[in-house]
């Protein structure tokens, strides 16, 4: 009595066979795709805005002429919101993580700080552009400033850099705590002289990254009241400003075809420095894995 | 050298603590000491005196509770947050779990070897300086002399004398294995306890390691963890047959070995499980 | 002896205040840092709820959240924020009809039948994408999407919700595809042993093993997609219009919540109109939206965890 028939079987094979072959293309389409976009992205960028790409273009500031638009209040502009964002977000975030990692007890409260930050993760950043103009922008009184919008950028990248610092801080093996402990090391110290250390490369790779979401990030900063036609540098930190995703946005609204092409600069300008936050960030990432 | 007989502390007497014998030369005293791990319970009534300047070991099979013993001496086995005990253990005459008795400053007198080598991702020269430092030594003059002195007396100043500033993860496990006993050594503690030293050693390191323990009772109390019987036999004064949590048989190592009192030590030394 | 170690730790102990307090307060100070965070969400909610309710002490709840014509300016403002709905919805849909299958097939693919060769050459490609700045995203809609589909579609407008909500879906792509992988890679292999020792194909492992195995996953990414797509705002804001249009004809130009608050914020609402306030009630309507989503997601991938 046979249950099986295999003649059907051999039957049924090579079509599943072929099935088997045309998804893995297709899927494989699918994955091809998002490296398409990306190409013909960069394509369009690179040889629409090269042209425009000169000393001048850098040291220039905004005009109303196409042809002498500049970007160098935007660039310095966005030097000044990290110079406020990098150390707020890294030591508020970096304070977190050591917190919930190595002093939080398992209780609910710990649980809803965790939760928390997970949702805040998800908020979106025109929302937090709205807490920037209320708080930092109207209530303390702070005006359209740096300052202001680097502590609304500080407080959008806060949860990323919290989740990657307590991975960072996670991944160090137990057996590190002990050795330290086990000198008679308080808490603090083994946190101090040997958590810290070991975890400071993954804590900054994961900062970088952050603070490049910041540097791209446009919607919060014009809820906060960056201008976008400015002729002149920042003083200090309360002076007004504007940002390089900014000026890009502004010269994307225009009607003329030619300020779209000044865009394409700028954001090839945006790009490279994106990319060079990125390199170092994955140099950082390879010279300190496995080291455990 | 600073030995444990002439330690710095004054033996406090302790009217909770009655040191079962009268030896003065007992360093550590454990009195019906239990310890459960949530429900588990790990070690039951145990129950003996480990002497000062001998090398002590724990033997048993597997999940016996040896290591959770040794990790009790220098109070590690608190880092697992579910842990809880009855009994004392005193250590020169005071009780370790005492709430005046600071648990660092325990740690500091009582060394610990770790079953896996386990330095810091640091300099050899940094990871002997971690003990003193942290201990508020900051003069580089003393720090020197301690480091080399450390490593001497943990045998492997010859091999690193030279690469004092290169990252002890470049060294090979036993090496390491020894610069943690020189990082212990720096200290100066009375107590050096280790979990298993040469488990993850090759044959030629772990032979490199009982030689030094050998060395180091001469100053040193030292009690070691091993599930190596020929190693308990070879390089200790006295040794404690662990089983299920509790010591079955506790007493000079070549009587244990030659001529053991319980038949279950008998059965487990001769083979016969575990 | 030259040094005495021991004697020296015992003199340093007495003059180690320092350490001392340092021990006592670093609890503490990372504590406030921790707290930091939650004054955030207290302040996001906050803020929206005041402002909101001075909006609706001007205007109607019910026909804020029923009426149907969206204009806030003028002499005879209305506000009803189902046209700004409706224009999120049209985004979103679009999105997710680009961002599901193919950050979904992008998965698989990776999970299933790259070899891992493939794979660390096209892992950090899709981190790239998932890298670019959204006003990069929008310019490329603008610019280069709306012009490719007034190619197909000749009547099609400069603004319309067809060429953003492409964009959002492949910006929301990388998520997708990362998040739907990371879930199928925890599946365990024996898994897929068992299923390919029987003679199963790749594709049948893949969809009859792997995908039913990490499901929650999958399905919690696709829901964290469409938070995103809700929030989005500067594609949209550059490439949909600013139209506020109860309908669901996807060429038309149209506003999203995110394009409206953008508009206001770029106009000169002064502080204190009821157009300024407009701003807090749509925003708290997107951050509730986005809140639910987001918590949907962590109950779905909490809920229904499979444990291996």
């Amino acid at each position: 009595m046979n249950l099986v028939d295999k003649q059907v079987i051999q039957n049924k094979m090579s079509k599943r066979l072929v099935k088997n072959q045309f998804m893995n293309k297709l899927f494989f389409s699918a994955t091809a795709f998002g490296i398409v976009v990306l190409i013909v992205l960069l394509y369009r960028v690179l040889s629409e805005g090269i042209g425009h790409l000169d000393w001048g273009f850098l040291t220039n500031f905004a005009s109303r002429f196409p042809e002498e638009a500049g970007i160098k209040a935007a660039i310095v502009g966005s030097l000044w919101l990290m110079a406020v964002t990098a150390p707020v977000s890294l030591l508020l975030g970096i304070g977190t993580a050591i917190y919930l990692e190595e002093y939080a007890s398992r209780n609910k409260f710990t649980r809803f700080i965790q939760m928390n930050i997970s949702n805040l993760a998800g908020v979106p950043s025109i929302v937090f552009g709205l807490l920037g103009l209320t708080v930092f922008v109207r209530l303390l009184e702070m005006g359209r400033s740096i300052m202001a919008g680097g502590l609304t950028m500080s407080l959008l990248i806060l949860p990323i850099i919290v989740v990657s610092s307590q991975e960072a801080i996670r991944a160090i093996p137990k057996n590190q705590y002990e050795a330290s402990f086990a000198m008679g090391a308080t808490k603090w110290q083994t946190v101090r002289r040997v958590v810290l250390p070991a975890a400071i490369p993954g804590i900054l790779t994961g900062g970088i990254l952050a603070l490049s979401r910041a540097i791209g990030e446009t919607a919060p900063l014009l809820m906060i009241g960056a201008l976008s036609f400015i002729a002149y540098l920042p003083e200090n930190v309360w002076s007004g400003f504007t940002v390089l995703p900014i000026q890009i946005f502004n010269w994307t609204g225009r009607p003329q075809e030619e300020f779209h092409l000044v865009a394409s600069t700028g954001i090839i300008v945006l790009l490279v420095i994106l990319l060079f936050m990125n390199s170092i960030a994955v140099i950082i990432r390879n010279k300190f894995s496995k080291r455990f | 050298m600073n030995s444990a007989a002439k330690t710095n502390h004054v033996p406090v007497p302790n009217t909770t603590v009655k040191p079962n014998s009268g030896d003065s030369k007992s360093i550590y005293s454990i009195q019906n000491f239990s310890l459960w791990y949530g429900n588990d319970q790990a070690l039951q009534d145990v129950q003996f005196d480990i002497p000062a300047n001998n090398v002590t070991a724990i033997i048993g099979p597997s999940g016996c509770g040896k290591s959770t013993f040794i990790k009790a001496l220098n109070r590690m086995v608190e880092l697992v947050a579910s842990v809880k005990m009855s009994g004392s253990i005193s250590y020169n005459r005071k009780d370790i779990f005492s709430p005046k008795y600071k648990v660092e400053e325990l740690r500091t007198n009582v060394g610990m070897v770790f079953q896996h080598p386990n330095p810091f991702p640091k300099s050899i020269y940094e990871n002997v300086a971690y003990g003193p430092k942290i201990h508020g030594i900051k003069k580089k003059k003393v720090l020197d002399e301690i480091v080399e002195k450390s490593l001497k007396g943990a045998a492997l100043w010859d091999e690193v004398k030279d690469r004092l500033q290169e990252n002890a993860f470049g060294l090979s496990g036993g090496q390491q294995q020894r610069l943690c006993i020189a990082r212990c050594l720096a200290i100066e503690p009375d107590v050096i306890l280790m979990d298993e030293p040469t488990s993850a050693l090759d044959p030629i390191s772990t032979a490199k390691i009982e030689e030094l323990v050998q060395k180091l009772k001469e100053d040193y109390s030292i009690v070691i963890v091993t599930h190596n019987m020929q190693q308990a036999a070879r390089i200790s004064d006295k040794t404690a047959f662990f089983l299920n949590g509790e010591v079955i048989e506790y007493s000079n190592t070549d009587e244990l070995f030659s001529n053991p009192k319980d038949k279950r030590t008998e059965d487990y030394i001769t083979g016969r499980f575990g | 002896m030259a040094v005495n170690v021991k004697d020296m730790m015992k003199k340093n102990k007495s003059n180690r205040l320092l350490l001392r307090f340092s021990e006592k307060a670093a609890p503490t100070i990372f504590l406030l840092c921790a707290i930091i965070s939650v004054l955030t969400t207290i302040g996001i909610t906050l803020t929206l709820l005041m402002e909101t309710i001075t909006f609706f002490n001007r205007v109607s709840f019910i026909d804020f959240i029923t009426g149907t014509k969206w204009w806030p300016f003028g002499e005879n403002p209305s506000f009803g924020i189902l046209p700004l709905i409706s224009g999120t919805l049209s985004i979103t849909v679009i999105a997710m009809a680009v961002a599901i299958p193919i950050g979904l097939a992008s998965a698989v693919y990776l999970s299933e039948f790259a070899s891992p060769h493939i794979r660390k050459i096209v892992k950090p490609i899709l981190e790239i994408l998932a890298g670019i700045p959204t006003i990069v995203y929008g310019f490329f809609a603008l610019t280069f999407v709306t012009p490719m589909l007034q190619n197909v579609i000749p009547s099609l407008p400069v603004f319309n919700a067809l060429s953003p909500g492409i964009v959002v879906g492949v910006m929301i792509i990388p998520m997708i595809a990362s998040l739907s992988e990371d879930a199928m890679s925890s599946v365990p292999n024996d898994m897929r042993e068992g299923a390919l020792a029987m003679g199963s194909t790749r594709l049948e492992v893949a969809l009859k093993v792997v995908v039913p195995a990490a499901l929650s996953g999958i399905i919690a990414s696709f829901v964290l997609g469409i938070s995103r797509a809700i929030g989005e705002t500067m594609i949209v804001a550059v490439a949909a219009g600013a139209t506020p249009k109860l309908s669901l004809d996807v060429t038309e130009s149209i506003q999203t919540m995110t394009g409206y608050i953008v508009q206001v914020t770029l106009g000169d609402a002064s502080y204190g109109s009821t157009t300024y306030y407009s701003i807090y009630a749509v925003g708290m309507t997107l951050f509730v939206f986005t809140l639910l989503m987001n918590l949907l997601s962590q109950y779905i991938s909490r809920r229904f965890k499979e444990e291996y």
